[in-house]
Formats: C-alpha cells, structure tokens, sequence
C-alpha cells in the first residue's frame, strides 16, 4: 500500500543510466556530433602530453649517454694546476676532447667549410657510441689517426672514405661519415658540423690560437657508490673559481629537459585552445539538443521525475559522450605522437622511444569528461529549472535559468580553465595570462561578432533582393549559430595568420638587405699580426673590409667590490650565474653602432691613464649583474686585473645581423691587450665567397669564415620546422573548428527545416532556398575568417613593435588564401549538410525529421 | 465516501506585463474516491490552470488543495513530484510522450520511477490491452494519433493511480478515433477502480462523468450531479 505522505525517494543509478541510454540511442546522431568536437581537442593534448612525457622519460633514461659519460669536467682554457689536481684527485678522466670552430678544405674538391673539430683521446664515449658508416671506423680512426667527418658534408661535398680533409697545417685521411654522437642534435650542428679527430694531432694542426673559442671536455665514470650530487656540491665551487665547470649527468639532462618542456608547454597550449574550441562547441550543440528536450523533460516531471533526475539522465548522456570522446581522443593522440619525431627529430640529440604512458591516457579520459560536463552545465541547467506545467502549454518552453547558478557555472568555467592552465604551464603566471589572453581574445571576436551584426541590423539593406536579404536575416534569427560559428572560424583563423606573420617577422629580422654597406661574410680568430695581410687579402679582390673589430676575452672579477668568488657562495645573491662564469668577448671603440642606443649615463670615446675605466655595458647585463651607472665592476683580462666603472648602458638589438657587444670599452684601455680581430666583408656572390673562403684557408688556416647567407638558409630551416610542428597544432584548432561547424550547422538545420519547408510551400524554388542558405554560409564564413585575420594583424603588429622591434610590413599571402579558402570551406559545409532540405519535397522532409 | 481531493478559495494570477489577469477565482469543490469528474467551460475559462494546480504541476496564489490526504501548499517541487508518481495518472491533449523511447518504454516508466520490479511484465500487460500488443517496440513517431493515445492511456494506468487527470483526452483525434480511446478510458477506470477528472469541452463527454464543474471566466458558475452518478 501506498503511502502519500511518505516522500522518501532514492535516485536509482541504474534507471537513471537505462534513461540515459535509451534516450540517447534515438539521439546518437547529434551525440556523435558533440563527441567529435572534444575527439580533436583531447587527441591533441593527450599526443603533446604523451609525447612530452616519452621526451622526458628518455632523456632521464639516457642521460648518461646524452652526456657520454657520467659526469664532465669543462673549462674554456686548459687546465691549470688547480683544476689538474681536482682531475686527479677523482682519479684521472678517462676520456678527454677539445672542440673549437675551424676551416676545413676538403682536397677532393678544394672546397671549404666552417666545422666543429673535435679531438678527441680516451674512451669517449664512455656511455652510448659514435654511430658511424662503414660501422667499425668508430674503433678505428684513432689508431689509424684519420677523421670522422659529419654524414651531411660527406654528402654535401661527395666525400667518401679514403678522401683527405685538411685542418690548419695538417691533412687527415676520412675514415668514414659520422651519423651521430652523444648529445649532438641534428640542428645543433648546423652552421659547424662536427669531425672527430684525434686528440695527439690537434697540438700539430696549429688552430689553437689567442681569441679561438675551445672548449675542453674531461669525461669521467664513476662508482655505483658514488653521489654525484654531492660530488657535484663539493667540487664545482672549487672549479668554479678556476673557470671550470663540474656537470653530472643528471645536470644536463634536467637542463636539456626543462628546454623541451618549455616547447611542449608552447605545444600543449596550442593543443589546449584546439580543446576549448570543442568544448565552444559542445556547449552550443548541447544548448540546441537540451532545447529540443525540454518538453520530455516536463513530462517526465509530470510523471514524477524529480529536478534531480531528470538533470541527472541529461548529465550521464553529456558525460557519456565525454568519456567516448576522451577515450577515442586519446587513442587518436596516442598514435598521433609517433608523427612528432618526424619533425622534431632534428632538435633532438637521441632518437625518441616511444612508449605508452599511462598518465596522459588519465588526463584524456579526465578531460573527456570534465570537459563535456563543465561546457555542457550551463545549458543542462535549465532542465533544472522547466516546469511541469509545460505539458499543459502549447508553445515555446520558456528555457530561463537561475542567474545565480549561471554566475556559478560561468565562474565553475573560468577556474577550471585557469587549474587546467596551471596543470600545463606550472605557472600561476602563466596560467593567469593565457586565461586573460582566452577571455579577451573570445571577447574581442565574439565583441566583433555582435558590433557586425548589431551594424548589419541597423543598417539592414532593405533595397536587397529577396534571398539575400532572408539569409542576412537567418544571421539573427532566435537560436542562430553566428556567433558560435564565428568565434569558431575566427579563432582558427587568428592562430593560423598568426603564426604566419609571426614567423615573417621573424625572418625580416635576419634577411640580409643586399647592399654592399651590409656585411655577408664575417672572418673570426684574426691574429693581430694578421690583421693587416687579411684585409689585404679582401681588398685585392675589389671587397671592401666593413669592420675591423678587436676582441678580448675577460671574465668578471668583482662586483661593486665583492669578489664573484664570494658572490657565488652567497645563496641570498641576485646576481645571475652567467655573469659570474661567462667569459666576455669585450671590443673598445669611440662611439655607438647603429644597433645600439643609450640608455642611460654619458658616451666616453676616449680615455688617457684613467682609473677606474668608464666603461659601456648592455642593458642585460646590467639586470643580470644587478649593475647601475656609477656601480664599479672589475675584469680579470687574461690575468691582469682591470677596475672600471659603468659608465652608461646601452639596449642592444641582438637581433640584427652583426656583431653586437655586451661591454664595450672606450678607445685608449686595450689597445695593446692581448686580442684578436674580426673582419667583416660584403661579397655579391657566392661565388666570390667560396674563392675568398678557399683563398683565406689557404693562407691563414686559423681564421673561421662564416657566410651569413648560409646561416640565414639555416635559420629559415629551423623557422620552418618550428612553423610546421606549430602548424600540425594550429590544424587541430582548424579541423576541430570544422567539427563544431559541422555539428552547428547539422543542429541549427532541424530549425530551418520548417522555415524553408514553409518557403517551398509558399512557393520559393529549390534555387532561392539554395541561395538563401549559400549566402548565410558565405557571410558566416567571410565574417569569421576576416575578423580572425583583422584580429591577427593587430596582434602581429603589436608583436612586432614591442616585441621584435620592427616595423610590420605583413604579406597578402593569409588574406588571400585564408579568407577566401575558410570561406569556402564553410560554404561546402553548410551546403553539404541541408542539401537534403534543400532537394526534398516539403511533406517528405517534414515526416522525417518529426523524429 | 472520503474525498481525494479537497479545493478550498483557489485563485490564480498570472502577469502579462503591466496587467494581473485573474485566471482562477475563489474556486472550491472536492471530488470523492472512485468518482468520475468532468471540469468544462469555453476556452480561456481556466480549465487546464486549474487540472494544474489540482495536479501540482504548478502552485496557486491563494487557497488550498488537499490530494490524497496531503496539503500540496507544503510540499515543494520535488515532493509533489513523488506524489504524481505515485498517486496521479495523467493523458493530455497532444499525447506527450517522450519520442525517443518506444511504446513499451513509454509506459514503463513510471513503474520504473517507482522502482517497480515488474515494470516490463506490467507494461506489456497494459499495452496488451489497450490493443496495442504489436506495437511494443514502436517509436511515437511510428504509431498513429490513435495508437499515440492509447500508449498514453496504457502508461496513465501502469502506476495503478489514486487519480486521473485527463486534459481534453480527444482533443487533436476524430471523432471515431476518440470515441474508442474514452470507452477505453471509462472501461480501464471501471475496471481500477480510479477516480477521474477530464477537463473537456464536449459536453457529451462530460456528461458521462459522475459530476460536471462548469467554469466561465476563472469562476464557478455549476457544479452539478450527472445521470451516471
């Protein structure tokens, strides 16, 4: 027996889920839609995340093989006593290597090359091995004294073993190519490809001259006993203060870690907007479905479903759909992963295993489903709120919601997106910036959006033609899509062109201007004493000698009085370690360079006996040093102690394409400072720059030529594989805003049906109903992609005033490719999608989408 | 006799804009147990307002309403929610059911919101007789206008109800079609024994119900006994 008034209910799962389920089976169409705007979106951040995460695995695993051993010794000089006792006191190294650039001609062909020659001696490497073709010259080429010369200049140059390659005073036999070695990347060794020689020869070679830049490498092995982090705590402040450097193996890898993280987080950002465009989508589609649901909802409540429950059903469907979503999302961005290494492998110095990793699978499957819950709640509230009475009523239901658990929702959202944020950048920052840059960039296009409308309203166009006016109308009608599809299009579209322009500016930056006033070739490691006979050399073949900079080297010694010694031990110090470490190339002149501007104090051209030297620094140095004008610094110039003063600072545009100075000295300090020089030239050919490099090796072997135009050849490589890896993200952005169009428009189609079925009644043709629908599309996607592109060259100009520096001059190429090919898209779309409402007999179309 | 449903000085407002329309006034009857009760009057007079509120789908502005022992006025939403399921039955003008379940799910579930065990068994029964014994699995949109209120009938019935509320049952049928669908619906109430209100505008049909309310501008103008009674 019933009692009335006994009002205990329980929410019986498995009910709610049988509701669920068989409402959804006669939905699954529009299901499937909304699943497949999250599919994108969770792929792509589950393939960032999967990727990333193998990334770091490897290099942890292989740290000792990055490194090739497992810890290193590093000094720019060779070691002095000091260091040689430390090397000793770890018992010895046991395997040693100077690197350092230099000329190499191969006689084969006479021709030159700028590379890095490595000498090596001992068991390097004691971890992981020198990949080389034929196989066996890696164990051999030290006892046959030949070289290993990079793979790509074998090719280059079609070089094969048994050809000589020379080096200074001495000719080498190549022993084979050299596919890899520990910790070299492909990019890495661009502008100097490696050759591995051994180490006995260098000496003889006769390149180890004043201002080359070398590096000497003592490997080491240690212990299974051994702790390296507390060796690495013990020794390194000694090292320290002998110019030398203890890296473990762990070291490098958390350094070369944290540099790839920083990519993927770039990565995994992209990634994230394609996410936030789905889950755009998922609330607009979910908005129309729940719309469409309402009246079931207020029978069910008519028939006793409580608010709970009938939320609760449309919940566990959205839900559903969001785990399916989650879980083919990150089966797709499994299998996506495999394609990163195609084009990052350049950039990285091991090849990538690839294995399954559990939490990114977790994060695709979360997001799946939080996702879908979070942008769906808004719309889902109102089933909250319907009455019963709808039943009752013949009509539109009134689909009003609370203000309040709107507020909540909204706030539920930006939150989540900003913990989400949080989780990928680890970055409170960071987070809060990119949520700022999401809110106003949507704001902006969505601000966009409704001014072009409320315009188009105001200033309807009232002399148009019958179907353009009906479709500018559809813009606005109860329920229209426009802004959704706009924000959409807009989005993928601003990405894009964003990127676009980005890397052009980037590449304005480098372009060389042909013009002889602008140096192409660069001519480093001049002795003083061949200084004069270099320039010669330049001038007999009608080129004019641009620069003549002298260099020396120093390091710092104190600052504001404090030994770096003392500085270095001090935890609580501000001042960035580079300063204290790095060894300067320093040059002295009597005025500023083009790129350079005074910031802050007074030029000194010149000075005569003064103590301590007015001397000029860069704004970077001046923050890392935590210097200011009048702050005394003092330089250890190879030995002799030399007290200045910061005289000024300058800005520096690094960026330019010469030689640029963190601390310059006025005239009359170094002149007779042990140095060397750097020559700058302007060759019109390459021709003439491959005689002048063969002519330059010939007679002065120690002098390393770089041709800025193949550097710039480089840089574009890199840009390009850095566009295109960004690219594969932007396009999940692009293709996820496809899906949400297509679902839009497939969910705003059963709106139209009964417009367009009651225009065919009324007599309107199969073309006017084409046109009508062709145009609306049309507008959507010319509105979409333009406000996208207008938004895009702001940004792209704002960047390239404030933060590059330079004047944006930005192609036609995405305004005339983008627009009108996203329109089209959009076109094809739409009309793809009614071509059924398009084509059928009114009577026909209305009993089939009664369903 | 006891009364299942007691109405005391009901009134009922509803704002369209700067205007308070008055849709209900002072409106007072009980209806008794097993009793067959017809409200009618033209259109605008406030019949299907008050089946409503008598049926807590929506709440007055004044008075009271006492359905199966239980002042409506104190419970909220969700209560009155669980008192239609387990108390009311209910068949509208348009049929209202949910179109994506088929004619077996449709009537299953208000057993199933009960947490009947049988709901199927009952369902089938319920389908079985209402003629629809073929067309179990049929969609809504399968099913005729007819064979639509039938379903209706079947799933009003499947929660053996206290009551039954039946708004304009014939409304959107012919006259054949909804000749059957009210023997059916008399025969099905004789036979459980339900008490009955049908707000109607056909006054054949109103007057083979035990008692007829006659309403005309918010107001009761006769509330008066049948031959059938």
């Amino acid at each position: 027996m019933k009692d009335p008034k006994d009002f205990r209910t329980t929410t019986r799962i498995g009910w709610l889920l049988k509701m669920a389920w068989r409402d959804g089976k006669a939905s699954k169409g529009r299901l499937v839609l909304f699943m497949a705007s999250i599919i994108l979106g969770i792929a792509a951040v589950v393939s960032i995340q999967s990727f990333s995460d193998n990334l770091q695995r490897n290099i942890t695993t292989q740290s000792k093989e990055l490194m090739g051993a497992d810890y290193l010794i590093d000094s720019n000089e060779l070691p002095n006593t000091k260091v040689q006792g430390i090397i000793d006191s770890l018992g010895g190294e046991a395997g040693r290597e100077v690197k350092f650039a230099s000329m190499a001609t191969f006689s084969k062909n006479k021709a030159t090359k700028l590379v890095q020659i490595r000498g090596v001696e001992g068991d390097y490497p004691l971890y992981g091995t020198l990949e080389t073709e034929p196989e066996t010259v890696a164990n051999e080429y030290q006892e046959r004294g030949a070289a290993l010369v990079d793979a790509t200049i074998m090719l280059q140059f079609d070089l094969h073993p048994g050809d000589s390659v020379k080096f200074g005073n001495l000719n080498f036999p190549i022993a084979g190519a050299l596919l890899s070695a520990p910790g070299s990347s492909a990019m890495s060794s661009t502008v100097a490809p490696p050759v591995i020689i051994p180490f006995r020869f260098i000496e003889e070679t006769g390149l180890l001259q004043k201002g080359s830049r070398i590096e000497y490498d003592y490997y080491f092995l240690a212990d299974a006993n051994t702790d390296l982090e507390a060796l690495n705590k013990e020794v390194d402040p000694l090292l320290d203060a002998q110019n030398a450097d203890l890296d473990t193996h762990t070291d490098t890898s958390q350094r070369l870690g944290r540099r790839y993280e920083n990519m993927g987080k770039f990565l995994n950002m992209v990634a994230f907007i394609a996410l936030l465009l789905g889950c755009l989508g998922i609330a607009s589609s979910v908005h129309i479905y729940i719309k469409e649901k309402l009246r079931a909802v207020a029978v069910l409540k008519c028939l006793g479903a409580t608010r709970r429950q009938t939320f609760l059903i449309y919940l566990i469907q959205i839900a559903g759909m969001g785990f399916v979503g989650g879980l083919l999302g990150t089966v797709l961005g499994i299998g996506l992963q495999f394609v990163f290494p195609m084009f990052l492998q350049d950039f990285l110095p091991f090849e990538v295993e690839i294995s399954l990793a559990i939490q990114p699978i977790l994060t695709g499957l979360f997001l799946g489903v939080f996702m879908s819950i979070l942008f769906a709640l808004s719309p889902l509230l109102v089933t909250w709120y319907v009455s019963p009475l709808v039943v009752l009523r013949i009509g539109e239901v009134d689909n009003s919601k609370s203000l309040r658990a709107s507020a909540i929702v909204g706030l539920a959202i930006l939150l989540s997106v900003l913990f989400l944020a949080y989780g990928l950048l680890q970055r409170w920052t960071y987070a809060l910036a990119f949520v700022l840059g999401i809110v106003i960039t949507f704001g902006i296009l969505a601000g966009f959006a409704k001014l072009l409308m409320g315009m188009i309203k105001r200033y309807f166009p009232v002399s148009w033609g019958f179907t353009a006016r009906q479709s500018l109308l559809n813009l606005f009608r109860p329920n229209n899509q426009t802004m959704v599809l706009i924000l959409a299009i807009g989005v993928g579209s601003f990405l894009v062109s964003t990127l676009y322009f980005t890397k052009e500016i980037l590449l304005a930056k480098t372009t060389l201007e042909n013009n002889s006033g602008n140096p192409n070739i660069i001519l480093f490691d001049v002795q003083t004493e061949q200084k004069e006979e270099v320039a010669h050399s330049i001038t007999s073949k009608k080129f004019r000698v641009l620069d003549n900079i002298p260099i020396v080297t120093m390091r710092v010694h104190s600052i504001k009085g404090r030994p770096v010694n003392d500085i270095r031990l001090d935890s609580t110090s501000q001042v960035h370690q580079w300063i204290l470490n790095h060894e300067f190339r320093a040059t002295y002149r009597d005025s500023l360079i083009a790129s350079e501007q005074l910031l802050e104090g007074e030029w000194t051209p010149n000075v005569q006996n003064a103590s301590p030297i007015p001397i000029s620094i860069s704004d970077n140095v001046a923050r890392d040093a935590k210097v200011g004008v009048g702050d005394a610094m003092e330089f250890n110039v190879q030995g002799v102690l030399m007290e200045t003063v910061v005289g000024n600072i300058r800005s520096v545009d690094w960026g330019q394409m010469q030689l640029n100075f963190s601390i310059v000295f006025p005239k009359g300090v170094l002149e007779n400072a042990p140095q060397f020089h750097v020559l700058t030239t302007n060759v019109p050919d390459t021709e003439g720059s491959a005689r002048l490099q063969k002519e330059m090796v010939r007679k002065f072997p120690n002098v390393s030529i770089i041709d800025l135009r193949q550097v710039i050849g480089v840089i574009e490589g890199i840009l390009d594989k850095i566009t295109w890896a960004i690219n594969f993200m932007a396009f999940f952005s692009i293709l996820t805003g496809v899906i949400v169009l297509i679902g839009s428009v497939r969910n705003s189609k059963y709106q139209r049906i009964r417009d367009n079925v009651l225009l065919r009644t009324l007599g309107a043709q199969s073309l006017q109903i084409l046109r009508i629908t062709a145009l609306e599309y049309l507008y959507l996607g010319l509105l979409g992609s333009g406000i996208g592109i207008l938004l895009s060259l702001v940004g792209s100009g704002l960047l390239a005033v404030f933060v590059f520096e330079t004047p944006f001059l930005p192609s036609m190429g995405p305004i005339l490719v983008l627009v009108p090919g996203i329109t089209f898209l959009v076109l094809c779309i739409g009309l793809f999608n009614s071509r059924g409402v398009i084509s059928s007999p009114p009577l026909q179309v209305l009993r089939k989408e009664v369903r | 006799m006891t009364n299942i449903l007691n109405v005391r000085n009901l009134k009922k407002t509803y704002n369209n804009g700067a205007n308070t329309i008055t849709v209900l006034d002072d409106i007072s009857f009980e209806i008794q147990k097993g009793e067959t009760f017809a409200i009618v009057g033209p259109s605008g007079s406030g019949k299907t307002t008050l089946l409503g509120l008598c049926a807590g789908l929506d709440q007055p502005d004044d008075g009271r309403i006492e359905l199966c022992g239980v002042e409506l006025e104190a419970l909220n939403e969700d209560e009155r929610a669980i008192l239609r399921n387990r108390n009311i039955g209910f068949i509208f003008q348009d049929f209202q059911l949910l179109s994506t379940l088929t004619a077996l799910e449709n009537v299953s579930v208000p057993l199933e919101l009960l947490g009947a065990k049988n709901a199927n068994r009952v369902a089938k029964e319920l389908l079985d007789k209402v003629g629809l014994a073929k067309r179990h699995h049929h969609y809504p949109s399968q099913l005729s206008g007819g064979e639509q209120q039938r379903v209706a009938l079947a799933r009003a019935f499947s929660n053996s109800p206290s009551i039954l509320f039946a708004d304009e049952p014939t409304g959107n049928l012919d006259d054949d079609t909804g000749e059957k669908v009210i023997q059916l619906l008399f025969d099905l109430n004789k036979e459980a024994g339900t008490t009955l209100v049908i707000v109607t505008h056909d006054l054949d049909l109103a007057k083979r119900n035990n008692r007829i309310l006659r309403l005309k501008g918010g107001k009761i103008i006769a509330n008066e006994k049948t031959v059938q009674s």
